[in-house]
């Protein structure tokens, strides 16, 4: 019936209340099979508590939440618990237990799943199978906890940050293990607050801030709908408009720095310096890159995802 | 079925785990099964019996040579058996000497008159009032008083009687209550703190077998444990259960039940590690006084003895005690079973009611 449907998560007016604190307020999102969907956006913005209400740990203030076609509460609970996977922010596994000793006690919870041999083997862990969680690195970890959510063979795989806090060496495995795991058609949910991390996994990303979805589509398409693919950061040591130039789709000073977004950098730059220099202003720095999901969130929320 | 082998059980999955976490934890393995027998090999050393102790008589230097001479004659000296030490090397000041416990009793000459008697001791201090006793009657007889009557005298040691035989078993319900309040308190907390409660109820495990498993850990530590003390006890002091060896082992399991039930309920809802501390310190404290571990509770007044025997420590010590020292049976510790099930049975409902796993 609904199983069959197209749809792994739908989320309708999802709001939590913690006392006075609104910490999640109207979340509509939908996530189809297959892909991986991403939450992005600064620590506070809700992401959290809106995946533990996904994964059941929560129950919502109001709003709906179907997941794999099931709806928490409902009686079928253990069985939705039996078709996610789910690793959570910042979990400390058993210090004390070997790296197999974690996993065969996480498989003993499900009806069916694969083995802990197998399950090592796709996060990188089979040579660390004996060696105590306590000395693991904390990429290891993670893909440890990884280990622990996909030991079920999950439709659905919810990841809470779990990169944050790794090198990037280490966040570059755990991704590939991610990768893996969709190639094999599992559907992802992840949270982040890395846009790099949002724009190399995701198929498609809902961006929040203070409890809201801001914008959502995918990484490229809401680049794209900044109407500029390029910014252009630059001081002066005396203030200077510059938003009125022609090629400028829109500007806006951040402390000391003016940000424009532009279509082409060739055509505005010459532009900028000349009224700079006619205004009698000194050019201090000057940088330009390509659009990328920060300067999305910048654009919506005035605010740098960075910030938190 | 075949599959079987390749399923784990959930319930022995989570009760190996415990059980592991616990023995790879060096210093908990050290308080929950050396320092039990550390503390019983001490308190047995302290209060072993050395023979008969003597009372310790005090004499003034200036003591006149009568009195002397009599003392001696009571102090062992030639041949006849020593009926007290003699303390009389002048150097400690007599009064200073009873006051510390060097000396139960001081005797000296009264003043003027030449042979007359006075002892010096305090008479609330039980072994200074046996001296004043003992040593007047010895005295007498050796300036030459005569009985009355001819007496003899039958000597009986009851087993069970030692204050180590009194001790042990107070020992193994002290530990008991220690390491099953600790580790299931303790560790429940931590794993709330870590998030491990949060991340287990994101599984398909039942709730059930999550507390099952807890308890479960802990009858495999209350065995090894009380393995090792009577193992302990029997070579070093050489104790023996002398009663029902199974109302031993189902009250031994009564009271760790009692025990983990009283710290899942502790554990139910506190996060932070410190408070977790508070309250189990100020579970087990007063038991420690009042149970009877070290001393019997015989000695509070009368009006408490009810309360006190409703503690699960006092129904745990009183129960072993019992089959350990007075060779009871299971009928005989049937009041001590009802008290420590009540409160497994009440402690396991109130815990589960509360129990918040984030």
């Amino acid at each position: 019936m609904a199983d069959d449907s197209d749809c792994a998560l739908l989320v309708r007016g999802l709001v939590k209340h913690f006392g006075e604190v609104e910490a999640v307020r109207g979340v509509d999102l939908e996530v189809r099979r297959g892909e991986c969907f991403g939450l992005l956006g600064p620590n506070g913005a809700g992401k959290t508590t809106t995946v533990e209400i996904l994964e059941g740990l929560q129950a919502p203030t109001s709003g709906e939440v179907v997941v794999l076609g099931l709806s928490w509460g409902t009686g079928r609970d253990d069985e939705i618990r039996e078709r996610i996977g789910v690793a959570l922010q910042e979990t400390e596994l058993a210090d004390k237990l070997t790296v197999a000793e974690v996993t065969r006690l996480f498989r003993s919870f499900y009806r069916q799943g694969r083995t802990v041999d197998q399950v090592l083997d796709l996060v990188d862990l089979g040579p660390k199978r004996g060696t105590r969680v306590s000395n693991l690195s904390g990429g290891q970890r993670q893909r440890l906890a990884v280990a622990c959510a996909l030991v079920s063979d999950p439709e659905l795989l919810f990841l809470d940050e779990p990169t944050t806090g790794l090198d990037p060496q280490a966040r570059r495995r755990l991704w590939d293990v991610i990768g893996r795991y969709l190639d094999d058609g599992g559907t992802v949910i992840l949270t982040t607050h890395y846009m790099e991390e949002a724009a190399q996994m995701c198929h498609r990303l809902a961006i929040m801030d203070a409890g809201k979805v801001i914008a959502e589509g995918t990484p490229d398409g809401l680049i794209a709908n900044l109407g500029a693919s390029q910014v252009i950061r630059l001081r002066t040591d005396v203030a200077v408009d510059l938003g009125g130039l022609a090629g400028v789709s829109s500007a806006e000073r951040r402390g000391e720095h003016d940000v424009l977004r532009v279509e082409d950098v060739a055509q505005v730059l010459p532009a900028a310096l000349a009224l700079i220099e006619s205004s009698g202003a000194r050019l201090l720095e000057l940088a330009t890159h390509r659009a990328t999901l920060d300067d999305v969130f910048l654009h919506l929320t005035g605010k740098d995802l960075r910030d938190g | 079925m075949a599959d079987a082998s390749r399923q784990p059980n959930p319930v022995v999955e989570l009760t190996v785990a415990r059980f592991r976490e616990f023995i790879r934890e060096p210093g908990a393995v050290f308080w929950a099964f050396g320092f039990p027998v550390i503390l019983a090999l001490a308190l047995g050393l302290a209060f072993r019996e050395r023979g008969r102790t003597l009372p310790r008589v005090g004499l003034e230097p200036q003591a006149p040579a009568w009195l002397v001479q009599g003392l001696s004659a009571i102090d062992g000296e030639g041949s006849t058996e020593a009926l007290i030490d003699l303390v009389a090397d002048g150097e400690v000041e007599t009064a200073r000497a009873l006051r510390i416990g060097a000396v139960d009793l001081v005797v000296r000459a009264a003043q003027g008159d030449s042979r007359a008697l006075v002892y010096e001791y305090d008479p609330t201090r039980e072994a200074s009032a046996a001296a004043r006793v003992i040593v007047d009657d010895a005295l007498q007889r050796a300036l030459g008083r005569s009985d009355l009557l001819p007496s003899s005298e039958v000597h009986l040691t009851a087993p069970g009687a030692r204050y180590i035989d009194f001790l042990f078993p107070g020992i193994i319900g002290m530990s008991l209550m220690s390491s099953t309040l600790w580790g299931v308190g303790y560790s429940i907390v931590l794993a709330r703190k870590r998030k491990q409660l949060k991340r287990l109820a994101a599984t398909p495990m039942r709730r059930w077998h999550f507390i099952l498993a807890t308890f479960l850990s802990r009858v495999l530590f209350l065995v090894v444990e009380v393995a090792l003390l009577l193992l302990f006890g029997w070579l070093v002091f050489d104790i023996v259960i002398r009663g029902s060896v199974p109302a031993f082992a189902l009250v031994s399991l009564l009271g760790t039940a009692s025990f983990g039930a009283i710290g899942l309920m502790i554990a139910a809802r506190v996060s932070s590690v410190e408070a977790a501390n508070g309250w189990l310190n100020l579970a087990t404290f007063p038991m420690w006084m009042l149970s009877g571990v070290f001393f019997s509770y015989e000695r509070f007044p009368e009006v408490t003895h009810f309360a006190i025997r409703l503690l699960p420590l006092t129904a745990l010590n009183d129960g072993l005690r019992a089959i350990v020292n007075e060779g009871a049976g299971l009928v005989d510790v049937a009041s001590q079973i009802v008290v420590l099930a009540v409160w497994a049975v009440v402690g396991f409902a109130i815990a589960a009611s509360r129990f918040r796993w984030q």
